[in-house]
């Protein structure tokens, strides 16, 4: 499904990814791991086409296509989702709207016809309720004054109502207690299907107890330096990550 | 001869001299003099030291200009807003048109200035009010004056709320020539009185037209009024707005102008106290492109206790277009306790837009509360990546934000159907249609 090669890319000039290669196929969950200033949110920014960053080397495909040059809204077009470490708020425009907006531009893009106005209130109530969210929260504002666990719940919200092929979830856990981590966890497990799948960037295990991963990389100084199995995230935890810098450099 | 001294000389000719009015026509005598002392402002001064008039007073402009024609309701039906039930005030190339208008004189007053002069039962509330709000020798306000004839004279009576909204609406039709116009609206709210105003200056015609407007609103004790100036006239068209509101103790205004199109659009904004405890309001949107200009001169001088006011003006600029924006707030010794907020953001489009912003606070007061901040930027880049990276296209995703910066100052309009018309404004301008409403 994705495919990364070689990926280098930085902003002005400064190099961040320094040869990354990856493959995520359909039904994975990746964990991506690794220390602050790895690259990891480079990497999602990057994936997601975010156009302030530029690829200088390698290629990204995305089921058989290059992703290099797409918009970031062709890439979500074509299935992938990107999950805000700091979702923006936009006052003014209510989650209700926004959603609507995001999910008819996609279809419109797709060639399919827009949802009816029934179809999408069902829709948007089996979601929020799965996401145990409360359904007021609907008529906000986006993200204005949302505390942190509402922003990454909201985000959750949209991925499941966007129904992307690749979800890629960005520091997601941090900033939920424990409960609103079970719901956030519980809700993406939910979605989990033969057909998709989903990229996690995390700085700790903590998430991966709950989203369990099939496999794990670990990212310093912009390479994947090791790819294990679910065991690795446990060794990170109890280890740290300088472990993996030494054993690779030996 | 250039265009002052034509206007001088045919203040000689004013038909009807001395004819209705004798108290106004010896007003009107001393305000050519003034106007004839002063001249047009230029950017020496310092209220107009951003925008150049004098490119927009070379076309040879026909002073006392009446169309022959007649206006079909259907033809300008798309500038009222017409589906909301509202008395209306209205006036083609300056003589009021009664067939398209609705006034009433039943509660309260909703009529013409010229039927006010002409009628002695009238001439108290002329006498005590009619350019009588302060000023402070500009020029372009004593010429309207001197000329004035014609436009909104609306009286509410002590303890009466206007039951609909008023809407005033001035048209300028002429086909063959170039037109200055001159309207000019009163409005006097007595004790715990209430009224909407809507208002509008339209340039139907193919030819240039300059609209010097001034309009005086008299807010007596506990008196509310709101009033909305909706400016979206063609590339023809200048218009220079002068608004001074006076408030007695008590008196809450609010004053919210929608500037989307004209050549140069300039607002002279003046709110004076005359007692404790007012509440003025002052919201804006200034949305425009090519090479327009839009200049807002505001002012808010409070003169008694415990007053408010509260100034948001927020500004798109496309293209080569030309803001400015200069907010006034003045603090006399004796309006202790005075709140007074005022914030202008704005955001440029393109590298060749500009916006001249300048808040000028002047407190004598000790014990108050002022805050003054303006903001110049682009759009925000993480916000715009946000909205695409969830499928919505750059031009809506860049127009859903521009949406979203001005909604804090749609929130202030208080007639639904008013605010769906500049919604649907704001998103033809940004050349989007967004399927809902905000």
């Amino acid at each position: 499904m994705l495919t990364i090669e070689n990926l280098h890319a930085g902003i002005g000039g400064k190099t961040i990814l320094k040869g990354i290669d990856l493959r995520v196929n359909p039904g994975e969950v990746h964990a991506i791991m690794g220390p602050n200033g790895s690259g990891k949110s480079t990497l999602s920014s990057v994936i997601a086409g975010r156009e302030d960053f530029e690829v200088t080397e390698g290629n990204i495909l995305f089921e058989g296509e290059s992703l290099i040059g797409a918009a970031p809204e062709v890439r979500a077009h074509r299935g992938i989702f990107l999950s805000f470490q700091y979702p923006v708020e936009i006052p003014g425009v209510t989650v209700t709207n926004f959603i609507k907006t995001a999910i008819n531009e996609t279809r419109q893009a797709r060639g399919q016809r827009e949802m009816t106005a029934k179809e999408m209130l069902q829709k948007i109530r089996e979601r929020a309720d799965l996401l145990h969210i409360d359904r007021k929260f609907l008529s906000r504002a986006l993200n204005e004054g949302f505390s942190g666990g509402e922003k990454k719940r909201n985000e959750i919200f949209q991925m499941a109502m966007l129904e992307p092929r690749l979800a890629i979830l960005d520091e997601t856990d941090s900033g939920l207690d424990i409960d609103a981590l079970r719901i956030v966890a519980d809700g993406v497990n939910h979605l989990r299907q033969a057909d998709n799948a989903i990229l996690l960037i995390t700085h700790y295990q903590r998430l991966l107890n709950h989203i369990v991963p099939d496999f794990v990389h670990v990212m310093v100084g912009g390479k994947i330096l090791k790819s294990g199995g679910k065991a690795l995230a446990l060794e990170l935890e109890s280890r740290g990550y300088d472990w993996v810098k030494a054993d690779t450099s030996a | 001869m250039d265009l002052k001294e034509k206007l001088v000389s045919s203040h000689l000719a004013l038909p009807d001299r001395d004819a209705e009015n004798p108290y106004w026509d010896a007003m009107r005598s001393e305000a050519i003099k003034r106007f004839d002392e002063q001249g047009f402002p230029n950017r020496k001064a310092e209220d107009w030291k951003y925008t150049n008039l004098r490119p927009y007073l070379r076309e040879d402009y026909k002073i006392f200009y009446q169309t022959e024609q007649a206006l079909d309701y259907r033809d300008v039906k798309k500038y009222f807003i017409h589906d909301i039930d509202s008395y209306k005030l209205v006036f083609i190339d300056g003589v009021y048109s009664s067939w398209l208008s609705e006034t009433t004189h039943d509660r309260f007053d909703v009529c013409v200035l010229s039927s006010a002069l002409s009628q002695a039962k009238y001439a108290a509330i002329i006498e005590g009010y009619l350019d009588k709000s302060p000023q402070h020798a500009e020029s372009l306000r004593a010429l309207n004056t001197a000329f004035a004839r014609e436009g909104a004279f609306i009286h509410i009576p002590e303890n009466q709320v206007v039951d609909k909204p008023i809407q005033i609406l001035h048209f300028t039709a002429g086909i063959d020539t170039a037109v200055w116009a001159q309207p000019r609206n009163l409005v006097v709210a007595g004790k715990n009185a209430g009224v909407q105003i809507i208002e509008r200056h339209q340039n139907i015609a193919r030819n240039k037209v300059l609209t010097n407007a001034v309009t005086e609103v008299f807010a007596a004790e506990h008196a509310a009024v709101d009033y909305y100036k909706l400016q979206y006239d063609s590339p023809l068209s200048t218009l220079i707005d002068h608004t001074v509101i006076t408030q007695a103790a008590e008196s809450r205004c609010r004053v919210n102008t929608f500037s989307f199109g004209g050549d140069l659009t300039r607002n002279d904004l003046n709110f004076y106290h005359r007692g404790g405890h007012c509440e003025s309001q002052l919201y804006g949107i200034t949305l425009i492109g090519e090479k327009q200009t839009v200049d807002h001169h505001t002012s808010v001088a409070h003169a008694g206790p415990d007053g408010q006011s509260d100034e948001l003006y927020k500004g798109i600029f496309a293209d080569a277009a030309h803001g400015v924006f200069n907010g006034k707030v003045i603090v006399d010794p004796n309006a202790q306790k005075t709140n007074a907020f005022q914030r202008n953001n704005n955001v440029l489009l393109s590298d060749q837009a500009r916006i001249d912003t300048k808040p000028q606070l002047e407190i004598f007061a000790d014990d108050v509360k002022c805050s003054h901040g303006c903001t110049v930027g682009q759009l925000d880049e993480e916000a715009l990546f946000y909205l695409r990276s969830r499928g919505i296209p750059k031009r809506e995703a860049r127009a859903l934000l521009l949406f979203a910066f001005t909604h804090e100052v749609l929130a202030h309009i208080r007639i639904p159907e008013l605010k769906i018309r500049v919604n649907a404004w704001i998103a033809k301008k940004l050349g989007v249609s967004l399927e809902f409403d905000l």
